[in-house]
């Protein structure tokens, strides 16, 4: 039962991916990666709630009844979304606009709720935190990925510094549109899985 | 105590709301300071957004020091110096007795209600104390909620300078568009007014043709948000009319006129 705990933490990276092998939290994937500014803010927002609802759900494992543990499970998430959302409006007033209704719709990221169903509730505090970093941090890591590529193909920059110039704006670079647009986000995560599963055979599932 | 029992299960229930809602409500309370500044903050950026004033490195307060603040009776257009423009609250005015009056059905175009008296207005002037800008404040029904926004009128008090909103609800890509700085910007230089000071500044549905007459009076609609672009169509149309703020429009007009001459 012990994992050890680097294991715990590395292989939501890439053998047990959230978004890539799990297939969760792809909605906020494709709505906030146009920019890698609110990419970096959503996956640190998502991975603190992630690691500290697993850490209370593990806390308090014992004691919840099977009847009532989704309700207990969601009302802990929600709890923490909401703080996560004020800190941020008083303290990244900009962001926290931008990222608009995102930050609460974080509750509804299958992603906290399969972490706390599945991993916390059987497991001690210690690894089920480092379960929720491991799994924010493979969430993050994707968002990355594909805010790097929508930012610098749809807009010519990296979190906001030129490096493509537009055509519209003396360059040479003519920004790609569809990137700005959610779909793009789709077709960049399914690439990625594609990349993922040709190095890594046995994520491949058996028809 | 065994877990699958009635009363374990209420007790936890109990205890979680108890403990989560302490948690929710604090945070609340040691937070709202602090982001009631950020709001302040972001609506005077938003001023200064509207009249293209924003420069970078500079504090917005700084830049804030440059507006004079005035209170303006909206019925007669002139300004009032007996209520305090530091404490005047317009939103909490309208729902005042004495400060808020209902908008008769026939005229509440914006769906407005209820609506303030009283308008705080900014001025922004040059040295010779002549009007430069004149930012007014507008707010209407969009699809979802309420949107609140500053417009800029130039020295003219018809050219558009810069409008934008600084909270609304609508849904995010579609009604939501209303922030894009690509919608935003073709609203500079547009007239709000004909020659003859007809109110005519209009959001289409659909896009501007390029050979229109009246080009200079229209706004493209925002796509997949008929009733956002309608909504500030209506708010405009309002808030620069007879029951908004028109008759300032006027007076300052007239004493421009005046001064000219």
């Amino acid at each position: 039962m012990a994992d050890k705990p680097s294991k715990v933490v590395l292989d939501p990276l890439f053998n047990n991916n959230p978004i890539a092998f799990q297939v969760l939290g792809i909605c906020s994937a494709l709505a906030i990666t146009t920019k890698l500014e609110t990419v970096f803010v959503m996956a640190a927002a998502v991975t603190v709630v992630l690691s500290s609802s697993n850490a209370i759900v593990s806390l308090i494992r014992n004691h919840i009844p099977s009847s009532i543990r989704i309700i207990v499970q969601m009302t802990i998430i929600a709890s923490l979304v909401i703080m996560v959302d004020m800190f941020l409006k008083a303290y990244a007033f900009n962001i926290s606009k931008q990222l608009s209704i995102f930050v609460g719709l974080i509750i509804t990221n299958c992603i906290i709720m399969g972490r706390a169903e599945a991993y916390a509730m059987q497991n001690p505090v210690g690894t089920s935190v480092l379960d929720g970093l491991g799994n924010g941090i493979g969430y993050s890591f994707i968002l990355i990925v594909v805010g790097v590529v929508r930012e610098l193909f749809g807009s010519g920059r990296l979190l906001g510094n030129v490096v493509l110039p537009l055509s519209t704006e003396g360059g040479w670079y003519v920004s790609n549109g569809l990137m700005l647009l959610s779909p793009s986000a789709f077709f960049i995560v399914g690439l990625y899985i594609w990349a993922l599963r040709t190095w890594k055979k046995d994520q491949v599932e058996t028809s | 105590m065994a877990n699958e029992t009635v009363s374990k299960t209420f007790l936890v229930a109990g205890a979680l709301s108890v403990v989560c809602s302490a948690f929710v409500a604090s945070s609340a309370v040691l937070l709202r300071p602090k982001q009631a500044k950020n709001k302040d903050l972001d609506r005077k950026q938003n001023i200064l957004q509207a009249a293209g004033l924003l420069e970078e490195g500079k504090s917005i307060e700084e830049l804030f020091q440059q507006f004079e603040i005035k209170i303006v009776d909206l019925a007669t257009g002139e300004y009032r110096d007996d209520i305090d423009a530091v404490t005047f609250d317009q939103r909490k005015a309208a729902k005042s007795d004495d400060q808020g009056i209902p908008v008769e059905k026939a005229d509440d175009i914006a769906g407005l209600a209820r609506r303030s008296l009283y308008a705080l207005v900014y001025l922004a002037q040059d040295e010779k104390g002549d009007l430069r800008q004149l930012i007014l404040p507008v707010h209407g029904r969009g699809l979802w909620s309420t949107l609140y926004g500053y417009i800029a009128l130039d020295a003219d008090l018809s050219t558009i300078n810069g409008f934008s909103f600084y909270e609304h609800g609508e849904t995010p890509g579609l009604g939501g568009e209303v922030d894009n700085p690509r919608w935003k910007a073709q609203w500079i230089g547009k007239k709000a007014f004909d020659e003859s000071g007809d109110l005519k500044i209009t959001v289409l549905k659909g896009r501007v043709n390029p050979d229109s007459p009246t080009i200079e009076h229209e706004i493209d609609g925002l796509a997949g948000a008929t009733i956002t672009s309608r909504g500030v169509d209506a708010l405009l149309k309002y808030w620069l009319g007879e029951n908004g703020f028109g008759p300032l429009i006027d007076r300052l007009q007239s004493k421009e006129e005046k001064s000219n001459g």
